[in-house]
């Protein structure tokens, strides 16, 4: 059994959950980072090998079998920008909510933005 | 010189612009949505140069950063690409151009926040359709769909919580595109297109290339708002400030559904998975569930989004069918939803600068606008598919794809989604030129600022000019792209 996939998966299961399964919107949040660090995880699991080295190669010819894959940490180095861009956009969203609406439970903004943006006969 | 660099130019334009215009802001507003309208054209001048050079069959390779591939990045103009940057780049161009009025009137003092945020937008849209590396599309995905979450968000307060809802639903569906790349990766060893496209044959029987494929698909279909997955985007179309609604609604589906075309079709053909067979249906059921939602709307932006949702479907089944003239329909309306959904968002963005509000009721009180409301029935009757507007002759190529597929229900959706369109596209219409007109008749006032006229009218000539020279840009564009890979 390869453990750390295993618990990759249950990372991102677990982030999956929360996002549906949590009315407030900071958890949802919450669930919504674990389950791209979970994405995180899985790619960085693909470099790693047991006793690999560090991919720092002398000059001349080498044999690349024990050096672990830089490229996948490249590519993560990438996705945690987006993600902290992503996190950051979130909080401030959910900053202006809070001032909005005075709540950040899911179902309390949507009775107050349908009681302010729908007539009351409209249909949904 | 300038030709090798031609498959960069329009991001690198775009990207400038949306560096310059907080700078140039400094100094003056207005010279700021200027700067931004600027690059908008520019990077469509650079796209249509771009077709021009592809046109019949080319490819231009560009290697980014002199890194070749497959270990670079590298930006592939082929027709397809060159096609699909242009009708963003192009629509991206008319919207900016004209959005100063609207822009004023949403975001008062803030209106280089709105021209920076835009141009970033494009930026990641002409991204995703230029690059030819996977990892590369999800950053330009993710590029893009930053900035419009901010956009979105940036309307009154109910867009909060639908700009909320866009970001979480937008990020699952980049996240899990990011892993089925990962599984591709770890799979293959590689993420330039080219090179997994020919190592795809090898591995076509693990189930992690299915899950790859899944994963990616799934992910894609998010945020083209694939029904049943389109949750986020009639509260996010909807709320948006006027300004931000005549440009995401027609170019932010557009970039992914290319994507989904290009990974699928092109690189990972999953022949042997039911992959196209459940995009077909998909699309299917979006064309004729998303019409019956916009027909009991009574706000006349939400119709417009619940429409999106319809027409999207439209290109959707158009992919899943693959054959010829499916996949040549349509490619074609993603050019032609984009100019239609730019136009009548635009017009009723011209109408609520005026109007109490967004509702159909609220449009029908304003005084009769002949010159929107004409640009509206164009719009309306691409929307429909009547000749010779441009969206008669997608739908028409994509009937002919289905009744080639042999697949008679789809027939019949594409028949009741074009339909349904009539009857919603008619109440919109009814509403704007059948007025109780109570803010009283003449004297006659402006319709709505010169510039947005402007636009509307280009957009409104560029529907009929589409569906008159749709014979060119299918032969010399389409066709070969589509020949391709068609089944």
């Amino acid at each position: 059994m390869n453990w750390p996939y295993v618990a990759g998966v249950l990372l991102l299961m677990l982030g999956l959950y929360t996002m549906i399964a949590q009315r407030n919107l900071l958890k949802k949040l919450v669930g919504m980072t674990i389950f791209q660090t979970a994405i995180i995880l899985f790619f960085l699991l693909t470099s790693a090998k047991r006793d690999g080295r560090l991919p720092i190669v002398p000059p001349g010819p080498v044999d690349p079998t024990p050096y672990m894959n830089p490229l996948p940490h490249a590519l993560m180095l990438t996705a945690i920008v987006v993600m902290v861009a992503t996190t950051g956009v979130a909080l401030a969203l959910l900053i202006r909510l809070y001032a909005a609406y005075g709540s950040l439970e899911e179902n309390v903004i949507a009775e107050r933005v349908a009681a302010e943006t729908l007539p009351p006969d409209a249909p949904r | 010189m300038t030709r090798a660099h031609l498959p960069i130019l329009p991001v690198l334009l775009t990207l400038a612009g949306a560096l310059l215009v907080p700078i140039v802001a400094l100094a003056s507003r207005r010279a700021a949505g200027v700067v931004a309208a600027g690059a908008a054209i520019a990077a469509a001048i650079a796209a249509l140069a771009g077709v021009a050079q592809v046109a019949g069959g080319g490819v231009l390779r560009y290697a980014v950063g002199g890194w070749a591939a497959p270990w670079g990045i590298e930006l592939v103009l082929d027709p397809l690409s060159a096609f699909t940057s242009a009708a963003i780049a192009g629509v991206a161009a008319v919207s900016l151009a004209s959005a100063g009025p609207g822009a004023r009137a949403a975001f008062e003092g803030t209106t280089p926040r709105f021209y920076a945020l835009a141009l970033v937008v494009v930026t990641g849209l002409l991204g995703i359709t230029l690059s030819g590396d996977l990892f590369n599309v999800f950053v330009f995905l993710e590029i893009a769909a930053i900035a419009s979450y901010a956009l979105v968000a940036s309307g009154a307060a109910p867009a909060l919580a639908a700009g909320f809802r866009y970001l979480v639903l937008g990020t699952v569906g980049a996240s899990f595109y990011l892993l089925g790349v990962g599984l591709l990766y770890a799979l293959t060893g590689t993420l330039n297109m080219a090179d997994l496209a020919a190592r795809v044959p090898a591995v076509s029987a693990s189930p992690l290339f299915a899950g790859g494929v899944a994963f990616i698909v799934v992910g894609l279909a998010i945020k083209v708002a694939l029904f049943p997955l389109h949750g986020w985007l009639p509260d996010a179309y909807t709320h948006a400030p006027p300004p931000v609604a005549a440009l995401l609604p027609a170019v932010a589906t557009k970039a992914p559904a290319y994507a989904l075309a290009r990974t699928l079709l092109y690189v990972l053909r999953p022949d042997e998975l039911p992959v196209t067979t459940v995009l077909a249906w998909a699309g299917g059921a979006a064309v004729v569930v998303g019409g019956l939602f916009a027909l009991r709307q009574t706000d006349a932006r939400r119709l417009l989004a619940y429409s999106s949702v319809s027409q999207m479907g439209y290109i959707v089944l158009g992919l899943g069918l693959a054959n010829s003239s499916a996949l040549t329909g349509a490619y074609l309306h993603i050019l032609n939803h984009a100019v239609m959904k730019s136009s009548l968002f635009m017009a009723v963005g011209a109408l609520m600068l005026s109007a109490r509000g967004p509702s159909l009721g609220a449009l029908a009180q304003l005084a009769p606008r002949p010159l929107i409301g004409a640009c509206m029935v164009v719009a309306a009757l691409s929307m429909v598919g009547v000749p010779p507007a441009g969206g008669f002759f997608s739908k028409w190529y994509l009937l002919q794809g289905a009744i080639e597929a042999g697949q008679p229900v789809l027939v019949a959706a594409i028949l009741l989604g074009s339909l349904l369109a009539a009857v919603y596209m008619y109440r919109l219409t009814e509403a704007v030129w059948l007025t109780a007109g109570d803010e009283g008749s003449p004297p006659r006032q402006r319709e709505a600022p010169p510039v947005v006229l402007a636009a509307l009218l280009v957009l409104a000539l560029a529907t009929l000019g589409i569906g008159l020279t749709n014979e060119v840009i299918v032969e010399r564009l389409l066709a070969p792209a589509a020949a391709a890979v068609a089944r």
